[in-house]
């Protein structure tokens, strides 16, 4: 706090509170970015439960129907799922520079690690519409375009569905989130070029990077459960 | 606030070379037949990989106590649901019908004729 506020002109408490964002209910810009951090875990810790619903039907069909699972592991491109999974950890690492360059009050870096990151995330998207695209070429998508007459395991050509179905289930969840971080990526970045973060004031920052990284864990569960095990030949 | 805690690059960059070898071992290990174990060796890297993001990059380490239980009881109620779910599944009798015993036209409660 104090020495934050040496760079910046604020001596009264009505200037540390312009500087730090202090809102009313507050005592302190502790305080406030404290309740901000528990507020957003929260918020993460109900994600990691509606992920974790999924990924719970996800292990129950898998040891109903193991055959039928690892029959569709042929259908996924393991290199774009691997090069998702890099481009999502660059993505990360350029969050955790933005938030840095944030605390250190380096307003370019914040801008330039900001969008490095949301080059990234467009990156994943990318990729992830061509991995869709094939799918729907190949005719492996249930409900609406599912070929089970050219399926390669005719007898698992049912329950395999259940695979793809938790397929488009779990990693167009996790896109929609991708999205949503774009969005807030958008946010930030507008208020970065605006040198709205500093050392002294630097929450949205570090909560949307905590978001950011919260979409790279489930991303680090889903490659491996849905691209990696199974009956790869 | 001097009592948050800013990373060094030099941490940051370590963890994100430990992410992408992490990513190259599951792939390579996913091509050698293991049997039941590659599901494990998956399971552990990505174990590993999460907990590097969370631990550094989310800055667990670096948050109060309080936060520090949130997080855990987030983990905790997940297992309860993975664990207590998938135990119902795998005690179960789910070949119930196929039982000499049992009437397989009418599981229902016994109604008047």
């Amino acid at each position: 706090m104090a020495d934050a506020l040496t760079t910046t002109t604020a001596h009264t408490d009505l200037e540390v509170a312009a500087a730090t964002n202090l809102r009313h209910h507050f005592a302190t810009p502790q305080q406030q970015f404290d309740s901000a951090m528990l507020g957003m875990w929260t918020f993460l810790i109900t994600e990691v439960l509606f992920f974790g619903g999924m990924f719970t039907s996800y292990v129950v069909y898998r040891s109903i129907y193991p055959e039928a699972f690892a029959s569709t592991s042929q259908y996924m491109n393991v290199a774009l799922g691997g090069t998702n999974t890099a481009v999502l950890i660059c993505s990360s690492l350029s969050m955790a520079m933005a938030v840095r360059s944030a605390q250190l009050s380096k307003y370019r870096a914040v801008v330039i690690s900001l969008i490095l990151t949301m080059i990234f995330g467009t990156t994943f998207l990318v990729i992830k519409y061509f991995e869709y695209h094939d799918k729907w070429v190949e005719g492996l998508v249930p409900g609406l375009k599912f070929d089970v007459a050219h399926y390669h395991a005719p007898q698992w050509a049912h329950q395999a569905q259940i695979l793809f179905f938790l397929y488009f289930a779990m990693t167009g969840m996790h896109a929609l989130h991708m999205i949503v971080g774009l969005g807030l990526l958008t946010y930030l970045l507008v208020m970065a070029v605006r040198r709205r973060f500093n050392s002294a004031y630097y929450t949205p920052v570090e909560m949307i990077g905590l978001y950011w990284h919260f979409v790279d864990i489930v991303w680090i569960f889903l490659f491996p459960l849905l691209y990696l095990i199974g009956d790869r030949g | 606030m001097t009592s948050t805690h800013v990373p060094t690059v030099r941490i940051l960059v370590t963890i994100w070379a430990v992410l992408v070898v992490l990513t190259w071992t599951t792939v390579t290990v996913s091509h050698i037949e293991l049997g039941p174990w590659n599901v494990v060796v998956a399971l552990v890297i990505a174990v590993i990989k999460a907990s590097c993001v969370g631990w550094i990059f989310m800055g667990v380490r670096f948050t109060s106590p309080l936060t520090k239980l949130f997080v855990v009881a987030g983990l905790v109620w997940l297992t309860i649901m993975i664990l207590i779910t998938t135990s119902d599944y795998a005690t179960r009798r789910w070949d119930y019908h196929a039982q000499p015993w049992a009437n397989t036209k009418d599981n229902g409660p016994a109604t008047a004729p």
